[in-house]
């Protein structure tokens, strides 16, 4: 395994190893480059895993603080948790539940298509479907996703076939297990998913992709990439020309080391990364780094999300196998008369009872509550993901008061819900309830966004940099040599899961990286 | 379909034992009598066992369910003795806050909180405190001390860990045969 010197300024270092970093870590080793991912988690490994939702959520989650305000459920249920995410060896990865998605046309350009809609800071991206074609086909056949690549769909669970049954009785007609980052067949060198249920607690086969145990290793193997966990990026430094020239973090005993590198690349997910750029600003960049557009932080999306239970009168165990193999799309169209803007999906979602208790319906207490956990076998579930709009005002601020074990300020997260998103939730709840009712549901249950695990656009991708903070290529309009990596790129939403975009994007960055250093370009 | 058994896995009886050797041995040399079903309550060091005893009833008024005796609020609030004595703010939160609820209690009962007879009663009571710290601090303890103790799992239904069992692939993943053929 590579280890590199701290002042080996031919690196190219990455904040943070989940779906974006982890991948181009990877890539960039394939072809020869020589990276230094930095992580701020631990590493642990397939082993580590733990089937127990709390013990899981304390060994992998990010809990460093957060602060948040605005006009969103979180906000109240969890002020200090806006996010579900993942900090540790492989990021997010490790927590996701594998859908795997592409974008819709329309969802590449949803100013064109949308319009100009009041109170949202609606762009195009400067890429459209058909040019992401050949790299998310690139990222299916690496992630092993299930209907693409003549890999077989998933069996269905109890979950998945209750929300199919009633599915087909309102009418439904794109309904499936999905496409999903989970073997239905050994691939990869990795086995097929053994239906344990603990998608979201690290998957303790290895069906699930992860670049924990896929991207990560193989990189590693090139001799090319060196990962140093339990070391976080505090501050990208850069030179008098502007040019960046490596990265301030603390490694496990907290003491502060520098990383010089060629390129940097931030993959830290939407909160951390425009966080690390804002606490990077200095003289030359006094609002922070690759912000000549202001849009650093802002324009934050997180899907409209919500779930519906339901209650039968016999059991479901819904618990049982994969966690999110199942989808309806037929709803996942842009159709304005339904009364907003873009679509959303309905996918299989089962908690177990510790997390139920927690998030069925936050705060919640007394015979009410007690009587439907106590339905909990009778449980079926559906998670609602729908296309957010992007708002300026929906932003990471540096908080003015709080400040981290190493005395920087913490990410602030400000959320409204937009009119559209608030109309499409109650389309989707009212749907998502019709479904279940259609098999005979004694009782369901609108039940409120958790905690985001999608978090997109705080650095998004624009054709003019005054419009946003990247170009195409996910490199900053501001500094050649800074690069972001991550979902925080998304200039939209879409109302698919945004993972798969993620890898294609890290993909082909690798490739415009690769030539670019080539050309001596950076 | 393969149902999940929710009986007890360990007898209440085997609890009981277990409490009362922790019951501290000058109260049982001595003994002083000590009805079995509070030992558990005199064994905290900071709180008054009438404060556990209360945080118990709370407990259960909040999370009520019929299935679970009270081993499982027992353990469910227990911790807040051992934080209440590492931290004298808390400690003056907890009994201020009991005490506040016996007040209202009295006010409206004549009675302590835990001996008020119905339990709507006493949930009015519980509204009456809904917004202060006391409260908020116990129920969000108590969402995951109580429903995270794997004892309860059984008897919601709830399996638990599974990858050392193989998974579901065999054990019923797919197993639900009521629904209405496509
Ligand atoms: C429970 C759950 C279920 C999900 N299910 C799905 C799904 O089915 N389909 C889907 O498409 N998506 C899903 N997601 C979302 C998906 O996991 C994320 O979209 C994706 O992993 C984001 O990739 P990323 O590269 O932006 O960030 P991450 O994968 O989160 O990686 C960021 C990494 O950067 C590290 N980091 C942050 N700041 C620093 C710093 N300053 N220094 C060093 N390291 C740092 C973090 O510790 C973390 O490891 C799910 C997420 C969760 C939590
Ligand atoms: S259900 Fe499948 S993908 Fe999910 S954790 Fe289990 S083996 Fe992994």
């Amino acid at each position: 395994m590579a280890k590199f010197d701290l002042n080996d300024d031919g690196v190219v270092v990455i904040v943070g190893s989940g779906a974006g970093g982890g991948t181009l870590g990877n890539e960039l080793a394939q072809k020869g480059i020589k990276v230094v991912i930095l992580e701020a988690g631990a590493r642990n490994e397939i082993q580590d895993f733990i089937n127990n939702e709390w013990e899981s959520f304390t060994q992998l989650a990010w809990k460093d603080m957060r602060t948040t305000s605005g006009s969103w459920q979180v906000a109240k249920d969890f002020p200090n948790l806006p996010a579900w995410i993942v900090k540790s060896v492989g990021g997010s990865t490790v927590h996701w539940a594998g859908a795997s998605l592409r974008f819709d046309e329309h969802e590449f350009k949803i100013r064109s298509a949308y319009g100009n809609v009041p109170g949202a800071n609606m762009l195009d991206w400067p890429i459209t479907l058909a040019e992401m074609e050949p790299w998310y086909t690139k990222a299916e056949s690496k992630m092993g996703v299930t209907r693409t690549n003549s890999i077989p769909g998933l069996p269905g669970n109890n979950n998945f076939k209750v929300m199919e049954a009633g599915a087909q009785k309102v009418g439904y007609k794109q309904v499936s297990t999905g496409r999903m980052a989970i073997n239905s067949q050994p691939r990869d060198g990795r086995g097929s998913c053994q239906q344990i249920g603990f998608c979201f607690q690290g998957c303790k086969s290895g069906a699930k992709w992860s670049t924990l145990y896929t991207e990560i290793p193989k990189g590693e193997a090139t001799g090319n990439l060196e990962v140093r966990p339990n070391s976080m990026a505090l501050k990208i430094e850069h030179d008098a020309s502007g040019k960046v020239t490596g990265v301030v973090y603390a490694d496990g005993d907290g003491k502060q080391q520098r990383q010089k590198a060629r390129i940097v690349a931030v993959a830290g997910n939407s909160i951390e990364s425009p966080r690390l750029l804002l606490n990077s600003a200095s003289n030359m960049y006094p609002d922070g780094l690759a912000n000549s557009s202001g849009q650093v932080g802002r324009n934050y999306m997180r899907h409209m999300t919500g779930s519906v239970y339901a209650v039968f009168d016999k059991s479901v165990h819904m618990y049982r196998g994969t966690t999110m193999a199942g989808i309806i799309r037929d709803e996942a169209r842009n159709d304005p008369s339904r009364g907003f803007f873009g679509g959303y999906e309905m996918e299989t979602i089962s908690l177990g009872v510790p997390f139920m208790a927690a998030f069925l319906k936050p705060g919640a207490w007394g015979r009410t509550f007690t009587s439907t956990m106590e339905q909990y076998p009778q449980m079926a579930g559906m998670w609602l993901i729908g296309e957010d709009l992007p708002q300026e005002t929906n932003r990471i601020t540096l908080d003015p008061k709080v400040k981290d074990a190493h005395g920087l300020p913490v990410a602030s997260v400000h959320y409204d819900d937009h009119p559209n998103d608030i109309a499409m939730r109650d389309h989707a709840y009212k749907q998502g309830s019709a479904v279940y009712e259609a098999v005979g549901a004694t009782a369901t249950f609108p039940t409120v966004p958790y905690p985001s695990t999608h978090n997109m656009g705080t650095n998004r991708m624009s054709a003019k940099p005054r419009d946003g903070v990247v170009n195409k290529f996910g490199q900053s309009h501001d500094i050649k040599n800074l690069f972001v990596s991550d979902g925080s790129q998304f200039t939209s939403s879409a109302a698919c899961n945004p993972t798969l975009t993620i890898v294609s994007l890290a993909i082909r960055q690798a490739d415009h990286i690769a030539s670019a250093m080539q050309k001596k370009e950076i | 379909m393969r149902e999940v058994d929710r009986r007890s896995k360990h007898s209440r009886r085997t609890f009981l034992k277990g409490a009362a050797a922790a019951a501290p041995a000058a109260a049982i040399a001595t003994s002083i009598p000590l009805g079995i079903e509070d030992a558990w309550a005199e064994g905290a060091t900071t709180l008054a066992p009438a404060t556990m005893k209360t945080l118990v009833k709370v407990a259960r008024d909040i999370y009520p369910h019929d299935f679970l005796v009270d081993s499982y609020y027992i353990t469910a609030v227990k911790p807040w003795d051992g934080k209440a004595a590492k931290d004298p703010a808390v400690k003056a939160m907890i009994e201020d806050g009991v005490k506040r609820l016996d007040q209202d209690a009295q006010d409206r009962h004549k009675l302590p909180y835990a001996q008020v007879a119905w339990e709507s009663d006493r949930v009015t009571l519980l509204q009456g405190i809904e917004q202060t710290t006391f409260f908020k601090a116990l129920r969000s303890d108590l969402v995951v001390s109580l429903y995270n103790q794997e004892a309860v799992w059984p008897k919601f239904g709830y399996e638990g860990s599974s990858a050392e069992h193989g998974g579901y692939i065999h054990r019923g993943f797919d197993d639900i045969n009521w629904l209405p053929k496509a």
